[in-house]
């Protein structure tokens, strides 16, 4: 595979979660992922966009959510960061069914964990959280391409 | 996304039809609000043939419909669920909580003859 990088900054409005998604799309096609593996990246990282929003940035749309995707010989990585507020306790917010908003499933990061082969959560209070989701690639010897 | 709205005495049949994330939640969430308070509107059908998409908001919004729907004595039904859209909802445990169904036509049934 040849190693490949893209970076996507966006206003952090939520018209703009279907861009990420687009994107991740149209890099899982070239990859030649499966269906279902494109399709679970795209909510893996619709899950950690839309956090960037609705939770880093409290839905303000003035914010920019910036977006970095990194292809390896062996693995696609998704880095999803914002200069939010932050969350206070990560691993609490990791757990399944925690959201601060009764609206939400608080699955988010089940999603990501679920559909992703690593996931790493770093935060910092008014600074910022970097999501970084890993996916591994498998080596396909003879392309019939 | 796009919403075809059927209104049958007191239920709302809404085919849905693009992707349901934290943009178009809040769309969805507006019109069957709307008109659960509006018409008293207490059995929600969702047709979901045409969603391409779901995620964590998405599925926030059908959860949130049914615990609105719930105290109200409502029912909130999903009929056509494309296979890929199913594994989401699977994972969430949305179908233990929520009745799914083959068709519209089923989910009409259920409940009526009463």
């Amino acid at each position: 595979m040849k190693s490949n990088q893209i970076t996507l900054t966006f206003s952090s409005i939520a018209e703009n979660v279907s861009i990420a998604r687009l994107l991740i799309a149209s890099i899982g096609g070239q990859l030649d992922l499966s269906l279902n593996d494109i399709e679970e990246l795209k909510v893996a990282v619709s899950e950690a966009v839309s956090n960037a929003i609705i939770h880093g940035y409290k839905s303000n749309p003035d914010n920019i959510v910036y977006l970095n995707l990194e292809i390896t010989k062996d693995s696609l990585i998704i880095v999803v960061r914002d200069k939010g507020c932050g969350i206070s306790d990560v691993e609490q917010a990791m757990q399944p069914a925690f959201s601060t908003d009764p609206e939400r499933m608080g699955l988010g990061f089940v999603f990501m964990q679920s559909f992703m082969d690593e996931l790493q959560v770093d935060s910092k209070l008014e600074v910022g959280t970097t999501v970084t989701m890993k996916k591994h690639l498998k080596q396909t010897p003879i392309s019939s391409h | 996304m796009n919403l075809e709205k059927k209104i049958e005495r007191l239920t709302l049949l809404l085919r849905i039809d693009g992707e349901l994330d934290m943009h178009t939640a809040h769309t969805l969430r507006q019109a069957i609000d709307n008109e659960i308070e509006k018409r008293g509107i207490r059995t929600v059908i969702l047709n979901l043939q045409d969603v391409q998409f779901v995620d964590s908001s998405g599925l926030g919004v059908i959860l949130g419909r049914y615990k609105k729907l719930l105290p109200l004595g409502g029912k909130l039904k999903i009929t056509n669920v494309p296979p890929h859209i199913y594994k989401i909802m699977e994972l969430s445990g949305l179908p233990k909580i929520i009745s799914f169904y083959q068709d519209e036509a089923h989910a009409y049934e259920e409940g009526r003859g009463a």
